[in-house]
């Protein structure tokens, strides 16, 4: 059985060399093998899991040794898995979403002439992230971290015609080489440290380590995370990452990849109890970005990146539970698990909703939609309903659990953590409100397709004519099945967790577990949210669905223009980073110019200058150089004479 | 008599052909200032010869004059060839290899 | 071998040596000193081979038989010659400015020399080289077949290589002095062909000299107007400048030969007259 996990990751990259090598003669159906192979390795995961449910509990970790990869004396780097509780989550939620959203490209991307190298991509992706689940040491989990932020960055600018997506998948490739900086030097760290780098090793030996070490190292890894899943102060990237085709913001920028690094950190879980300053600044962090994201999702009228910033939150929320230390650890995955499915689902309703509206992405340009695509409407709205945390919704039990282990958390950090994560709670609740009403509710306020030349944003394949008006209709089937399937999960998945705890059990002999005990109880912390939401849900509609929508957005207060410019964060990159390097190379360049040239050109001129007075020396004439070689002859004689006398 | 004094005889004739290299311009003369030096290794040779009770000084003594002999013919053919090009037998004609 | 110069040899050298040094010696260094100054190659070659006898003779006394005869003819008599063949070559008259053209050459060669043979004789004297042990022993099986037994065992490869020396010393000897003849040389016809198309010089050319008092080479002949003609004289004469022009000597003998043919014939009229 254990021989099937190097088949999980085989399977996708199978598919990636095949359709990224096969060539023009796969067009016709490389989808159909892309999608294959994907739902292959959704079969081979589904195996492991039923196997691994019929073992004991505590003896549900898998491993298969495949090759050493760097066998040198001191430094042993092996192509190893482990599959534990915590790997076999991810790995059904990579393949299952993966594959429901290959399903989903293959009538999104039906009109793009590159969609096969489209579905090869996914694919390199789906194997890159399954080698990060599954590595069972840190280096190979690099691996697959690299392969993951490659195939982000192929996706992302996967319309590479357009300007934008260019400079996007340049910037989250920037963004994320600072933190997989982090990790690399994390994985140094870890090496002088404890001398290995497997998961097992690292871990267990936490305990004999300087807190001092292992601050340093949890700090590197969640820098490496706060890159990866787009957290303060590395979320710059995520907002342009939805220039990429929306089934990739779906897949990639939503429920799988950005939450590799929750993954890290839990999977670190050790180094992180061993080091409670580490573990506090990764609640800080949660909690910050979990209020960045949020306030710039209310923001934007883009139903891409009002989703993305949603994203951004809602992932707050889990590296804020993962802070928490073992009462947060499952309920940080549990939320992860959660949020791929509705997270995925909206993202994918938006993807339908844009096909629908010759790829109108702006909400105010929207407007009633629920009567031209009710398929889209239902699964959209439940996903609507269960990402705010609606009672009995999968969002309700998971983000709950969340605001309750912050509170839980004890002391003045618990209070701040809590209060926070409720914050976010209520401006989740308007922002999403906000989303559903100014897409499926209220007036048409739709437009005439724009200028493919003034807009160049359009894209490819899809025949716009300037000025037709948009024909809202539903999607092909391909693409509304996979969102019944998402919905069905944004429904029920999270009651099936919560069922008798199961989901905590599932995991607790991977990341323990703890139950906390929120000062003022769970039902009052319940009660607290509820209020939260219902308070997020009326202002929304008190703002928006009460009053029609101006088509173009008014000027808004301060905040609204701040977060409308995702408060400021590329103005400070820009203004501190850029700058900054600026001038620092600025006045590198002077140096080099003035010391480095300096010297090297004065070298360069005294050795010339002297060259020119010693030329003369060379006149030609034998004679004058016998004289030379005459007089060396005597200096000879007399030192040796000298050295005798001596 | 101390026999040392022919090394000083063979160091005075080595001097003054070595000095005759450096002022004679005329190529032939040069040479014969050469032969000089060369003949007056040879005496010193022949006198350490004497001085050890062997005979390897006047063997090498020996070899010097043969390696002179094929010194000789190729250096003069070499005047010989360079008077032909240049009419002249000047060593400082020839400083073409000055910049 | 005698057993006197044996005896001579084994000690310090004799009265005898001594002066004979002192002599040829001093005539050596006059001799050395006077082929880096004369003027003439020719008179340089002859006093270095005078030296080189000098240093034959002193072979000789030092006990190197075979050496000192071997000098005498290899040096003297072969190389010495090819010298004097060179010098014959590229104009035996032909005289050097001993004026000094590098700009303070002499200076530092006088400067290098001194102090190179004044260190020099300065470390022979520091040696204090007092023991001669003298070739007796060495020549105990005979002089010339000691140095050949050395030659054929211990110098045996430098003997050969030697030989491989003096072989491509001889072949680039050859190569450097020969030179290929590119075109095919023009016949007798041709060149009288050339001559008559070009209209010059079509009888053969004047010969030099002057009613057989002045048949050298070197002189040219004179036209019947008193003048030497050029062309009697052969070409590489005339550039080396080593033409004698006697002309006017010439006419001046012819004058006093005449006058006394006529003096004589006068006298010898007289005497007829007298008869």
């Amino acid at each position: 059985m254990e021989n099937l996990i190097a088949l999980l990751v085989a399977a996708p990259l199978l598919g990636a060399a095949v359709l990224l090598c096969g060539g023009r003669r796969l067009d016709k159906t490389g989808h159909w093998l892309g999608t294959l192979l994907a739902a292959v390795s959704f079969g081979i995961g589904a195996v492991l899991f039923v196997d691994m449910l019929g073992r004991p509990a505590d003896d549900r970790t898998m491993d298969q040794f495949l090759y050493s990869w760097i066998p040198v004396e001191g430094f042993q780097a092996d192509v190893a898995f482990q599959l534990d509780q915590l790997s076999m989550t991810f790995v059904l939620l990579i393949t299952g979403v993966g594959t429901l959203i290959h399903v989903y490209s293959i009538g999104y991307m039906e009109h793009d002439e590159r969609r096969r190298r489209f579905f090869g991509y996914l694919n390199l992706f789906l194997a890159a992230m399954l080698l990060l689940v599954l590595a069972d040491n840190y280096l190979l989990l690099y691996v697959g971290w690299e392969g993951v932020g490659l195939a982000s960055y192929l996706l992302i600018g996967f319309w590479q015609h357009k300007p934008s997506a260019a400079t996007a998948a340049k910037k989250a490739f920037l963004v994320n080489r600072v933190g997989d900086m982090g990790l690399s030097i994390a994985i140094m760290l870890m090496f002088t440290t404890f001398g290995t780098f497997a998961f097992g090793p690292v871990l267990g030996s936490v305990g004999r380590t300087s807190e001092g070490t292992l601050t340093a190292i949890g700090l590197m890894l969640l820098l490496a995370a706060c890159g990866k899943s787009a957290q303060v102060p590395l979320q710059s990237w995520l907002g342009d990452a939805m220039e990429g085709p929306t089934p990739v913001s779906a897949l990639i920028h939503a429920a799988t990849m950005v939450t590799a690094g929750v993954y890290l950190i839990v999977r670190s879980g050790a180094i992180f109890n061993a080091s409670p300053d580490a573990q506090l600044v990764v609640a800080i962090v949660g909690a910050v970005t979990l209020l960045f994201g949020a306030i710039v999702g209310c923001a934007k009228d883009d139903i891409k990146k009002a989703l993305a910033g949603s994203t951004m939150s809602q992932i707050g929320y889990m590296v804020l539970a993962a802070g928490l230390g073992p009462i947060g650890y499952a309920f940080a995955i549990m939320h992860l698990v959660t949020h791929g499915f509705f997270k995925a689902g909206l993202f994918l309703g938006a993807g339908s909703v844009m096909h629908g509206m010759n790829d109108e992405v702006d909400m105010r340009k929207y407007g009633g939609l629920r009567k031209y695509m009710p398929v889209t409407f239902v699964t959209f709205g439940l996903g609507y309903l269960a990402i705010i945390g609606f009672p009995g919704l999968s969002g309700f039990w998971s983000k709950d659990k969340i605001i309750e282990a912050a509170f839980a958390k004890g002391g003045t950090e618990g209070w701040i953590l809590g209060g926070v994560a409720l914050l976010g709670a209520a401006i989740t609740a308007y922002y999403m409100t906000r989303v559903m009403l100014l897409t499926f509710f209220g007036e048409k306020r739709w437009q005439p397709a724009p200028d493919p030349d003034t807009a160049p944003s359009v894209e490819p394949g899809i025949e716009v004519h300037p000025g037709d008006m948009p024909h809202p209709h539903e999607s092909p089937r391909s693409m509304t099945i996979p969102m019944i399937v998402l919905a069905f999960g944004s429904v029920f998945a999270g009651g099936l967790f919560s069922l008798n705890e199961s989901f905590v059990t599932w995991l607790e002999p991977v990341t323990s577990f703890e139950h906390g005990h929120p000062p003022i109880g769970a039902a009052a912390v319940t009660g607290a949210t509820m209020v939260a939401l219902v308070l997020g849900v009326a202002l929304a509609y008190a703002q928006y669905g009460r009053r029609p929508v101006p088509v173009v957005a008014p000027r808004g207060s301060l905040l609204t223009r701040a977060a409308r410019r995702d408060l400021f964060q590329d103005d400070f990159n820009h203004v501190v980073l850029v700058r900054g390097g600026e001038h620092l190379t600025r006045s590198l360049v002077y140096v080099d110019h003035s010391l480095v040239d300096g010297a090297v050109g004065g070298t360069a001129a005294a050795v010339g200058g002297l060259s020119g007075r010693l030329r003369k020396l060379q006149n030609g004439y034998a004679r004058s150089y016998a004289v030379s070689m005459f007089g060396g002859a005597a200096v000879l004689v007399a030192a040796t004479l000298l050295m005798r006398g001596v | 008599m101390n026999p040392v004094n022919y090394l000083y005889l063979a160091a005075l004739l080595f001097t003054i052909g070595a000095a005759g290299v450096l002022i004679r311009r005329n190529a032939i003369v040069l040479f014969m200032c050469i032969e000089l030096m060369l003949n007056a290794c040879n005496l010193a040779f022949v006198t350490f010869s004497r001085m050890h009770g062997n005979l390897d000084g006047q063997i090498i003594a020996f070899f010097t004059m043969v390696v002179a002999a094929a010194e000789v013919v190729v250096g003069l053919a070499i005047i010989v060839s360079l008077f032909r090009t240049r009419h002249s037998a000047s060593v400082d004609d020839a400083s073409l290899m000055k910049l | 071998m005698s057993v006197l110069t044996e005896n001579v040899l084994a000690e310090a050298a004799s009265t005898g040596e001594a002066v004979q040094f002192w002599v040829l010696g001093t005539i050596a260094v006059i001799g050395a000193l006077c082929t880096i100054l004369m003027k003439k190659a020719v008179h340089s070659a002859l006093c270095l081979a005078g030296t080189m006898i000098i240093l034959a003779v002193f072979y000789l006394a030092n006990g190197a038989y075979f050496l000192g005869i071997v000098q005498v003819v290899v040096y003297t008599g072969a190389i010495m010659m090819l010298f004097l063949f060179v010098v014959m070559l590229v104009g035996v008259t032909a005289a050097d400015s001993l004026k000094e053209t590098l700009k303070g050459q002499r200076w530092l060669a006088v400067l290098c020399g001194l102090g190179f043979g004044i260190l020099l004789i300065a470390g022979i004297r520091h040696a204090q080289l007092n023991q001669f042990n003298g070739l007796g022993r060495a020549n105990s099986a005979g002089h010339v077949e000691g140095l050949a037994q050395l030659i054929f065992t211990k110098y045996v490869f430098a003997f050969e290589i030697t030989g491989a020396l003096l072989i491509t010393a001889a072949v680039g000897a050859m190569v450097l002095t020969h030179r290929e003849r590119t075109e095919r040389a023009a016949t007798q016809r041709e060149l009288s062909e050339r001559r008559v198309r070009e209209g010059v010089q079509l009888p053969p050319l004047p010969a030099p000299g002057v009613y057989a008092r002045h048949n050298a080479v070197d002189v040219p002949g004179l036209l019947p107007d008193g003048s030497p003609s050029e062309l009697s004289v052969s070409k590489t004469l005339r550039a080396r400048g080593q033409i004698r022009d006697v002309s006017g000597e010439a006419l001046e003998d012819l004058k006093a030969l005449e006058q006394s043919s006529a003096e004589r014939l006068g006298r010898d009229a007289r005497k007829e007259a007298s008869k």
